[in-house]
């Protein structure tokens, strides 16, 4: 036990004179979090809170152009510039860039006139169809020119397909009215049913939102509890280039050899190297989250809220930890020199960390790479801390994905220690 | 009746990858208490026998025993016994010279007590006291070579195994080393000793061998063979009974 807590000892001396090892498992992480989170924060704000700014250029003077741009204030998804002056495209375009907006749209002149000859046309047509009269329909006067929607082209295409989406059915709104307030007019009828109007306009039928997490609560996903465990995950395993140059450095500089020639083994130093680095791991953790409760909601972004299972999320930690450890002692038996663990394990977390899910969202990954995604550890550490963070599950919950981990974390040490038995090391 | 610090009988060994023999039949016998002088041109086989004698190369045949134990069957006890001052630098030079000695102290089987106790003698024998809590790697070349000594025997060994201690060493941390190195084998250490220093080595050896191709060529104290070959010293001892064969190898 004695040669072990020394072992653990030297260790953490070694460790902390690893200025830039420090500097790369606490700092890096901090500041990364810190800007992925605020930059996502802001597109999760203008997904879930913030409405749309939308510059409505108005070249009509007409009452239904009027009504359309109501109906888009109506629908609660825009905060409105209204602009009632001749623009042409040219125009606009300048103004964009000059303000930076994302959203612009241009109503034609004569949309009201048009919008009105149509909906004559087509209740013309109605009336045709049901046998109740008008023999001739001057269908060249259903024409309507068409609204033009400026967008940045930094906006994302679905983003961009939502705003028309939401748009779309403002314009269906007001068709829908003037069809109904012509179809009245040609039968005598001056003014429709407002009940009625309503009843066909707006649809009655209510959308249930339901969150799928497993505790039943209805979490609204933010850039916190996406990033924190993501960048902590990361920042476990990027122990990588102190661990792995650590483990090289020992068998280059003879102490490997020493300690072969004392009556004490090797494993006594991996043991300890794994504690050692293991408990920098869980302080990661325990640093990355206290900044996500306390700092975060003091720099305006979103508080870190825990997840109900401190136990499960503790146990994750370990097991993400150990595996980080594993990989990076597997990196060290395994280099040739330090320069070659540091690059390796450099760039090894950064693939394992985009194919697993870190830098770009599992969901939004092609099919070809569920099976790669697979063999990314960062992964399997993802899936276990989503699924109590954003699911709310317990550790019950979480198993199909901490048995690979633990699959992996055995893989590595059995690896690590063939490897370190082939060059007679042990 | 005295045991013999290293008896040697038969020993094979041969390196795997590239496939090379390095000893057929290599019989060597050291005393308690001796100071041994193992000598030979680059690639004669010295490191390779001192690795051998050290556990740190599994023998493929014979015996080797180490103060009357075999080290294949009782590995750990005999380790118990050795120390080993590699020719590298094989310590953490991020660290002090207390906090290594305190480390290889601890994995050498002693308790904190005792690393206190013998690491404040062997600092100040070897004049590192004023720097014991500096890290190493600020030290000279000297200075780093002293630490590379004190964790060697930081355990008392009984038997002290050394790959050229003073490599590129001033005279006076050499004077250091080698006047220490007899204290302690006037204490009872049997020192085994390699270096391509031979006025150094004549100045500590009482019992040298050349060893030559795998094979110990001679085997005596300086004196018996310096009568033998008539020869004044042990440089030209050496240059007499390897020199032809080393500049055909250079060649």
């Amino acid at each position: 036990m004695f040669k072990l807590w020394a072992s653990i000892k030297k260790d953490l001396l070694l460790l902390t004179r690893d200025k830039v090892g420090l500097l790369l498992m606490f700092a890096m992480p901090i500041v990364l979090a810190i800007l992925i989170a605020a930059i996502q924060n802001n597109t999760f704000k203008i997904v879930n809170d913030n409405k749309v700014s939308l510059s409505i250029y108005n070249n009509d003077s007409g009452a239904i152009s009027k009504q359309f741009v109501s109906a888009i204030k109506d629908a609660g998804m825009f905060n409105l510039n209204e602009f009632n002056k001749q623009f042409n495209g040219k125009d606009i375009v300048a103004e964009m860039k000059e303000t930076d907006a994302l959203v612009t749209i241009l109503i034609p002149a004569n949309f009201s006139s048009q919008i009105e000859n149509k909906s004559k046309v087509l209740s013309a047509m109605v009336f045709k169809d049901l046998g109740l009269g008008g023999d001739s329909v001057e269908t060249n006067k259903s024409t309507v020119d068409p609204i033009t929607l400026y967008y940045s082209p930094v906006l994302q295409a679905t983003f961009r397909q939502s705003i028309n989406g939401a748009i779309r059915s403002s314009l269906q709104v007001i068709e829908n009215k003037q069809l109904i307030k012509n179809l009245y007019t040609l039968v005598d009828e001056n003014k429709s049913s407002s009940t009625l109007e309503d009843g066909i306009l707006n649809s009655q039928i209510k959308i249930n939102e339901i969150a799928a997490s497993r505790n039943g609560a209805r979490n609204i996903p933010n850039a916190t509890q996406h990033n924190i465990p993501a960048w902590t995950i990361f920042a476990m395993f990027f122990i990588v280039i102190s661990l792995g140059s650590s483990v090289v450095k020992e068998k280059l500089n003879g102490s490997f050899v020493r300690l072969k020639t004392l009556p004490s083994s090797y494993v006594i130093s991996l043991i300890s190297k794994q504690i050692t680095y293991l408990s920098v791991t869980l302080l990661q953790v325990a640093v990355i989250f206290t900044i996500g409760i306390y700092l975060f909601p003091l720099m305006g972004l979103p508080e870190l809220n825990l997840p109900s299972d401190l136990s499960a999320l503790f146990v994750v930690s370990v097991i993400c930890g150990w595996c980080a450890v594993s990989y990076a002692i597997c990196l060290g038996v395994f280099s040739q020199t330090q320069e070659q663990a540091n690059g390796l394990g450099a760039v090894s977390i950064v693939i394992f960390a985009a194919i697993g899910g870190l830098l770009v969202p599992s969901f939004a990954m092609p099919d070809s790479f569920s099976v790669v995604m697979k063999l990314s550890p960062l992964h399997w550490c993802l899936e276990s801390y989503y699924g109590l963070f954003l699911e709310g599950g317990k550790l019950k919950d979480i198993l199909m994905s901490i048995i690979p981990l633990l699959g992996i974390t055995f893989a590595l040490q059995l690896i690590s220690f063939w490897g370190l038995k082939r060059k007679n090391l042990i | 009746m005295n045991t013999a610090a290293v008896d040697i009988q038969d020993l094979d060994f041969s390196y795997s990858n590239p496939p090379h023999t390095c000893f057929t039949g290599l019989s060597l016998k050291i005393n308690s208490g001796e100071r041994f002088g193992l000598f030979g041109p680059n690639g004669a086989g010295k490191t390779t026998l001192m690795s051998c004698m050290t556990g740190l190369l599994p023998y493929d045949k014979g015996s080797l025993y180490l103060l009357g134990t075999e080290i294949k069957k009782h590995p750990k006890e005999i380790k118990k016994l050795i120390g080993f001052v590699p020719q590298d630098l094989a310590f953490y030079q991020e660290l002090s010279p207390i906090q290594n000695l305190d480390y290889f102290g601890a994995l050498s089987g002693m308790d904190s007590q005792s690393i206190k106790k013998r690491s404040s003698e062997l600092l100040e024998v070897l004049g590192l006291t004023e720097v014991k809590d500096k890290a190493v790697q600020k030290f000279s070349g000297g200075m780093k070579r002293k630490v590379n000594l004190a964790i060697g025997v930081i355990h008392n060994p009984a038997l002290l195994f050394l790959d050229e201690p003073t490599v590129g060493v001033d005279i006076q941390t050499r004077h250091v080393i080698i006047n220490y190195l007899k204290e302690l084998n006037n204490q009872g250490t049997t020192l085994i000793y390699t270096s391509h220093q031979l006025s150094e080595a004549q100045d500590l050896c009482y019992d040298i061998a050349l060893i030559h191709d795998g094979k110990i060529i001679e085997h005596d104290s300086p004196e018996n063979l310096f009568l033998k070959h008539k020869e004044k010293d042990l440089e030209g001892l050496f240059i007499k009974l390897t020199g032809k064969n080393y500049k055909e190898e250079n060649v």
